[in-house]
């Protein structure tokens, strides 16, 4: 049974982290950072080809770490495969035992570092999550065809976006995404809590019941803020941690000291998700550390928050 | 109307090779209306082709180059001028039936085919349609979002819109956004929390073909 599934439902705080594969077939970076996470999350995200940026599919990595006896997350998109070819991955998922997903549409090819891929999107996350909870239901595939064994049951998420306007698009399509059976959602990052908690209360106004992880993006550098601010889809870092972390910086130049911003930045993480669970905001907390796994153990300590 | 944009004509110069008569066949339709397959660009390709050395022997502007009997009455002419090839001037489904009534002759484009759209002023096409066969204009303010939307989404927008803008294309306001300002504009807000059915695509499996002797 999904080790999330069972600390979410059974009222505990959940914690996952995410990673993403290598463009490569080396996965030592990642099986050291899982060694790392073992323990400390209740799973971990892997991406499918996030940004439209080419790795190793996703389903590789997630044998991996369930292999090193990390829980993960198979990410689906509806990006590049069709419902066949993703019912085909599930299937094979389950067989190794992986038996949490979320699903996502994905992000175009032309965002991406292989522009020239055809994009497919025969399935959109509501239609990918509307697929599985069909299949479980009726032990059939997507033909409605009946699978040997019965099919795989799946913990299934998807993901919203807290800062999007207009509100409306986004609470109808969680709610749409609900229906079609996430039981769990992890948001994209968020910075500050006024906006997360004015969210939470339209989630809650539309009757939407589900499981809401909040996303957490441990802040690196000004910099790394100020472009997500400009360039990625629901962000918004307020003014006031930008100026922080570049006056850290400031102060590790004069000083002679690396790696300032980061800390700072791990600390404020650490921060948000401390009220986030002392204020019971949510269910859990979801740390995308972008490449940064090996912090998210010490952001979880300063926290103070244990699985 | 099909709209049409005209191919390099190196390209075109290419596909005829050592051809050394030539007919053209324009369309007085959709490709008049986006120049591209009008009088005028008849005679522009001819003046192309002479200077290239090659005669055109029959020029014919059909109605439809898309309607089969039309495209017969009109290919009577070219063909008995007895061209080494024929360019015809309009969409690809005009090449094609062109191509039927010219008996032996090799039959050439001169544009390339791309999408159902709307002339928004003069000079300017708007894609607005896919022809994905079950239309939801309905649904979704008359605004489409199976060609509106870069993903084709059916379920309302992806994550990716940044003040509004698509993010495959920045200069493109995204889809879902057009259509919940529509119908919140007509009262109508209600048709997006409506359970839309996934149709698949086993009725898109082409070519088809649509007989009204055949009821279908």
């Amino acid at each position: 049974m999904s080790i999330l599934k069972d600390a979410l439902e059974s009222g505990k705080f959940g914690i996952t982290a995410e990673m993403a594969p290598p463009k490569g077939y080396d996965f030592t970076e990642q099986m050291e950072a899982a060694e790392l996470l073992a323990g400390k999350v209740h799973a971990v995200n892997v991406t499918d080809m996030q940004s439209a940026s080419l790795k190793a599919s996703g389903i590789g990595l997630c044998i991996k770490l369930k292999q090193a006896g990390v829980e993960p997350i198979l990410q689906i998109t509806g990006r590049d495969r069709n419902r066949m070819a993703i019912m085909g991955d599930v299937l094979s998922a389950a067989s190794f035992g992986i038996d949490t997903m979320l699903a996502l549409t994905g992000d175009h090819p032309v965002v991406g570092d292989c522009k020239d891929s055809k994009p497919v999107y025969d399935l959109d996350s509501v239609g990918i999550l509307k697929m599985l909870s069909k299949m479980e239901e009726t032990n059939c595939d997507c033909g409605g065809n009946e699978i040997a064994g019965g099919a795989p049951k799946f913990y299934k998420g998807a993901s919203v976006t807290p800062v999007y306007e207009p509100i409306f698009l986004q609470i109808n399509k969680l709610r749409q995404k609900v229906e079609a059976g996430a039981m769990y959602v992890q948001t994209q990052g968020i910075f500050d809590l006024d906006t997360f908690k004015r969210f939470l209360e339209k989630v809650d106004a539309a009757g939407i019941k589900t499981h809401i992880m909040a996303g957490i993006i441990p802040l690196k550098a000004a910099g790394m803020a100020k472009y997500m601010n400009e360039n990625v889809p629901g962000i918004d870092v307020p003014q006031h941690m930008i100026d922080r972390l570049a006056a850290a910086a400031a102060e590790g130049k004069e000083k002679g000291i690396k790696g300032l911003p980061m800390q700072l930045g791990m600390e404020m993480a650490a921060e948000m998700i401390a009220k986030i669970k002392d204020e019971h905001l949510c269910d859990g907390v979801h740390i995308m550390a972008i490449g940064a796994e090996k912090n998210v153990p010490t952001i979880l300590d300063k926290a103070g928050l244990y699985i | 109307m099909i709209i049409t944009q005209k191919k390099p004509i190196e390209e075109i110069m290419a596909m005829v090779g050592d051809a050394k008569t030539v007919g053209i066949v324009g369309c007085g339709s959709c490709a008049t209306a986006c120049q591209t397959g009008g009088e005028a660009q008849i005679a522009e390709l001819t003046a192309v082709l002479e200077q290239a050395g090659k005669k055109v022997v029959a020029t014919t502007v059909a109605d439809y180059c898309c309607m089969n009997l039309g495209v017969k009455g009109k290919m009577k002419a070219i063909n008995a001028a007895n061209p080494d090839c024929v360019i015809c001037m309009s969409c690809g489904d005009g090449v094609q039936c062109v191509a039927k009534n010219a008996g032996n002759a090799p039959v050439y484009p001169s544009n390339n085919t791309m999408y159902l759209g709307e002339a928004v002023r003069f000079g300017v096409w708007e894609e607005a349609c896919r022809f994905c066969g079950e239309c939801v204009l309905g649904q979704t303010g008359a605004i489409c979002p199976i060609t509106q939307c870069a993903k084709s989404l059916v379920n309302g927008p992806c994550g990716g819109q940044k003040n509004g803008k698509c993010e495959v294309n920045p200069e493109n306001d995204c889809a879902w956004i057009k259509i919940y300002n529509r119908l919140e504009a007509t009262g109508q807000l209600e048709k997006l929390t409506q359970t839309r059915e996934d149709k698949g695509y086993a009725a898109h499996a082409y070519p088809r073909t649509i007989s009204l002797k055949k009821g279908k």
